[in-house]
């Protein structure tokens, strides 16, 4: 899972009012290669949570993002590798997510998020 | 040269997963159809939901390309093994989509919203007892229940919530899901309607269509060579005549094309 979907991700508990962002506890994690597309970031910038963002960045032990951007910054070169970097090569491979409201986690395997809810939680 | 489409040879399978059938196929097919227009459109994010063995988001990603100027994949399936399946698809074609074990698209839908460019859905569409939607493994492939429409209707209101100003969807449906009905509903919620695969089998009818939001009407009319009519009217005709004999009739279209 990369951390652009982290971002997208929300406890889905019924009754959660506060359910993002998911904190992660992380067990595994890997980089891969993904080629750089600065359009795609720029387009994507506004569209994602930075906090949240930098905070699971720092959960998978990349440290290298500002806790605060503006869209001033989408024209540094330095400032968008980081961003591709956290946002699109970070996977999060094994581990968990944790609803921030109620404690209950979500498996992560295989880079693949369960969010399944039991019978009573929908 | 690649392969422009998923290779069955390639493709995943597992007991419990639904195996690519003329409805993935004429899915696939339509993406082809519309590749012209899919490729002009540009997506920045795709999502299929219930993506079963992977061969249509593979397919997708093949269609659209990855790399430089590619798009962000997101695939939703309910039953683990399918996802498993699918990621296993990915590999073995060289692309990726982020996948979510979930229904629907279930804890998606705050943060996603707005943001689908395109939506690819084989929905679970054969008429069943209602008691059989909603069970594990493979059958949640094609539990449809009533008119096989208890999870169509579900995602629709799924689609239009995540779908962007310029989203489009594209729905495989059965004939006796009664499609004219659903591109109505649609056609409600302001979105248009074509149908861009129509394939006939021994035991099924399907229709493959595209909904999009009524702001580009004008193009989409253009290319599928609409007469000079403005509006929801126009709209409406090109429904009845896409559906013939089709429109309000339930349960009894079985034969009819």
């Amino acid at each position: 899972m990369r951390l652009l979907t982290h971002n997208m991700l929300s406890s889905n508990i019924k009754g959660v009012t506060n359910g993002f962002p998911l904190q992660i506890e992380a067990v595994k994690v890997v980089e891969k290669q993904v080629d750089f597309n600065p359009d795609f970031l720029k387009n994507m910038f506004s569209k994602v949570d930075w906090t949240a963002l930098a905070a699971a960045s720092k959960a998978l032990g990349y440290a290298d993002l500002p806790e605060a951007a503006g869209a001033d910054m989408l024209d540094s070169d330095d400032f968008l590798r980081r961003f591709h970097h956290a946002l699109l090569q970070l996977h999060l491979e094994e581990g968990a997510l944790v609803c921030p409201e109620t404690g209950r986690r979500f498996p992560v395997s295989k880079g693949i998020p369960n969010m399944l809810l039991h019978e009573d939680e929908v | 040269m690649p392969s422009k489409i998923a290779q069955i040879r390639l493709v995943s399978s597992h007991p419990e997963v639904y195996e690519p059938c003329d409805d993935s196929f004429a899915l696939v097919d339509a993406l082809l159809a519309d590749q012209t227009n899919l490729l002009m459109h540009n997506p920045k994010l795709c999502m299929e939901v219930g993506c079963g063995s992977g061969y249509v988001i593979t397919s997708l990603a093949l269609v659209l390309g990855q790399g430089a100027c590619g798009a962000y994949y997101i695939a939703t399936d309910i039953n683990p093994h399918a996802v498993r399946v699918t990621s296993e698809t990915l590999e073995a074609h060289g692309v990726h989509a982020e996948l979510i074990t979930t229904d629907i698209a279930s804890g998606l839908e705050e943060r996603l919203a707005g943001l689908v460019d395109v939506m690819v859905v084989n929905p679970p569409y054969v008429p069943t007892p209602e008691e059989e939607v909603g069970r594990d493994g493979i059958a949640s492939a094609w539990a449809g229940g009533e008119n096989g429409r208890c999870v169509i209707d579900k995602i629709l209101p799924v689609a239009d919530k995540l779908l962007s100003d310029r989203g489009w969807l594209y729905m495989v449906t059965l004939t006796a899901n009664n499609p004219s009905e659903i591109c109505l509903q649609m056609r409600d919620k302001g979105y248009a309607s074509r149908i861009v695969v129509q394939r006939s089998t021994e035991e099924e009818s399907l229709h493959v269509i595209k909904f999009w939001r009524d702001s580009d009407d004008i193009l989409q009319a253009n290319e599928v060579g609409a007469v000079n009519k403005t509006g929801p009217a126009r709209i409406f005709e090109s429904l009845l005549s896409q559906f013939p004999g089709l429109l309000f009739g339930r349960n009894s279209n079985s034969s009819s094309t």
